[in-house]
């Protein structure tokens, strides 16, 4: 479908007009970090912001959901599942954070259907937002070839100043804009040349950080398997977890049953896990199959580098560098891969 | 401007969840040891299982959670399956409270089983350590259940002590029956026990095996399989006929949760049935 373009003011009454049938998502502020958040007004959108310390993940498979309600009494009531009805549209999504949740949208339909993700992503429209330059040092998409994918979005917004490029990528998409704005206008030549000239910055902004083509990590991880270099790295894990919570692709989880106080009513609850964990892998005879940090660390960097790519066909890792910026002791996937890359 | 405008939900309100088990009534019980319990069981609505041998389900225990057990029974042996239960954390420990006539939920089956009938001819050789014997036991009832489709059976069972011994009715009945050759060692000795002592890998040496014809299917703890192939493997059975079952802390069963993974495997859809070859690289398997 034919781009469109609408000028910021345009966007901004566009968006309050989605807020009065949706729930709207999109970046906002959180001290000098960024977070997405449920908006209540136009103004509290921060379109410009680099990246978020969550990505939008928590919209479409949260930290923690019922996959099950039942009650006890004379028998077993076992409730049928409700599923989310909320509209929501997601705004300002980064091509990480698509390329992310796109991965989800395949494992939560892999052998079985999960209806509860089925049902939200359904109702959540994706509007993304492209990158003209790196969020910070840590970030790796141009290697991990998510920054120029488009899978997943309905509609994806360049920022040209003072209007943005809309491209349609789905019916839903258009819908959805044509419902909420008459002041979309098609783009036109100068348009078109400004989002090329987006495009050409983009290419001087973004450098690689691998020295190889992403098509090798398997190989190159398949290598590294026996190397000390895992415990080396795992020296400095605490193994706390917040590499495996920032990260946008996770999908892990833990499940538990909740009783409430009435001793009745039980949620099956499903909570976001991390393979970092001691715990993860211990089985009830206590065996603990990843018993050390270091077979843990380089069970991740292999999920994220491999398993997830030949079970998908698509990278378990999308390079945001979350995962790099938020660990305490300084652990990085890409100087990881970077390492074991110099070590063969 | 101020259009008011809304996404158009999709789907039904409701749906059936993945997570979402079936009930079934606790029919007879037996308390094999202080910690292992054993359990028949047949569903509220009357179906089957529909199980292969050595496949696992997710088992409520209503108002505490689930866990994955191993269906100890064969199909053959349907509408009623059965599962032995060593008490360990809450939802095993808690199902040890439970009788006949109380209710259970069940997911499942999960897990790829063992195909038992693509090995129609075969000899069979079972070697159980302690807890194993549950998921062994599946595919031994099957295979004594269609004792004219199957050769010569060898079954091996080992347990620490004469007390942690499992299905001695089973043991008694197999030991008993003239086509099937069972042998019983346990670690250490207890009054009265005039049985093998010793680990279950000195039996070995008691049995004829066919190496060309066995399948092996070995289950036991870690120590125990890596001690068990390789004396099936000096017995000359290839790598690609020596069967184990993995046990893995599996909370969905559905190829999502990732407790149950072994590298890029999840044990829940492409196991728990695995043969030594496959094992073997795996590298984190056993």
């Amino acid at each position: 479908m034919l781009p469109r373009v609408l000028d910021k003011r345009s966007f901004r009454s566009c968006v309050q007009a989605l807020l009065a049938g949706h729930s709207v998502v999109g970046p906002m502020a959180k001290g000098d970090k960024f977070v997405f958040d449920e908006i209540a007004s136009p103004d509290e959108l921060r379109m410009d912001y680099p990246i978020s310390l969550l990505g939008p993940r928590k919209y479409f498979f949260p930290q923690s959901e019922a996959v099950l309600r039942y009650k006890m009494g004379d028998g077993i009531a076992i409730e049928p599942t409700a599923l989310p009805t909320q509209p929501r549209v997601v705004l300002g999504v980064h091509p990480c954070d698509m390329a992310a949740v796109y991965l989800l949208d395949a494992v939560f339909a892999k052998d079985q259907v999960d209806p509860v993700y089925k049902a939200r992503r359904a109702n959540a429209v994706a509007v993304g937002l492209d990158c003209k330059k790196p969020c910070d040092d840590y970030q790796f998409c141009l290697d991990m070839g998510s920054l120029s994918r488009r899978e997943g979005y309905d509609l994806f917004l360049t920022d040209l100043g003072d209007r943005y490029f809309v491209e349609i990528v789905t019916e839903r998409g258009k819908a959805l804009l044509d419902g909420a704005t008459r002041d979309a206008r098609p783009a036109a030549s100068d348009d078109f040349a400004a989002r090329q000239e987006i495009e050409e910055q983009k290419a001087r902004n973004f450098r690689h950080k691998l020295p190889f083509d992403v098509k090798y990590l398997p190989e190159i991880l398949d290598e590294s398997y026996d190397s000390l270099i895992w415990e080396a790295i795992a020296r400095r894990c605490f193994a706390c977890g917040s590499c495996n919570i920032t990260c946008p692709t996770c999908y892990c989880f833990d499940v538990q049953d909740e009783i409430a106080l009435d001793l009745k009513t039980v949620t099956r609850t499903r909570r976001w896990d991390s393979c970092q964990l001691h715990e993860f892998a211990k089985v009830a005879t206590g065996e603990n199959f990843r018993e050390r940090r270091s077979d843990r660390l380089r069970h991740r960097m292999f999920r994220k580098g491999k398993y997830i790519l030949e079970d998908y066909g698509r990278m378990g890792c999308v390079g945001c560098g979350r995962c790099d910026r938020v660990c305490v002791a300084k652990i990085s996937g890409v100087e990881t891969y970077n390492q074991i890359a110099g070590n063969r | 401007m101020s259009t008011t405008f809304t996404t158009q939900t999709t789907g039904a309100a409701v749906a059936e969840s993945p997570f979402a088990p079936r009930l079934a009534r606790i029919v007879a019980t037996e308390q094999f040891t202080p910690k292992e319990k054993w359990f028949r069981l047949v569903f509220n609505d009357g179906q089957p299982l529909g199980h292969p041998p050595m496949a696992f389900v997710q088992v409520t225990v209503f108002g505490i959670g689930e866990a994955p057990i191993s269906v100890c029974s064969s199909p053959t042996r349907e509408p009623a399956f059965e599962l032995c239960v060593r008490a360990v954390g809450s939802v095993t420990n808690a199902m040890h409270k439970l009788g006949v006539g109380e209710t259970l939920g069940i997911r499942g089956p999960f897990g790829n089983g063992f195909k038992a009938d693509a090995h129609r001819g075969r000899d069979f050789l079972f070697v159980a350590g302690g807890l194993g014997l549950a998921p062994a036991r599946s595919l031994i009832q099957y295979v004594l259940d269609r004792r004219r489709d199957f050769g010569r059976t060898t079954i091996l069972v080992g347990a620490r002590t004469p007390g942690d011994l499992l299905f001695q009715n089973d043991l008694k009945e197999w030991q008993s029956r003239p086509d099937v050759d069972t042998h019983v060692t346990v670690d250490r000795p207890a009054e009265g026990w005039t049985g093998n002592v010793g680990v279950i890998t000195t039996l070995f040496k008691k049995v004829k095996i066919n190496p060309s014809a066995t399948m092996a299917v070995i289950i036991g703890p870690p120590i125990m399989f890596k001690f068990a192939v390789l004396e099936a493997l000096a017995a000359g059975i290839p790598e690609t006929r020596c069967i184990c079952s993995l046990e893995r802390r599996m909370k969905c069963g559905l190829g999502w949760c990732g407790h149950c993974q072994i590298r890029g495997v999840y044990v829940c859809k492409e196991g728990p049935v695995f043969t030594y070859e496959q094992v073997k690289r795996l590298r984190e398997g056993i």
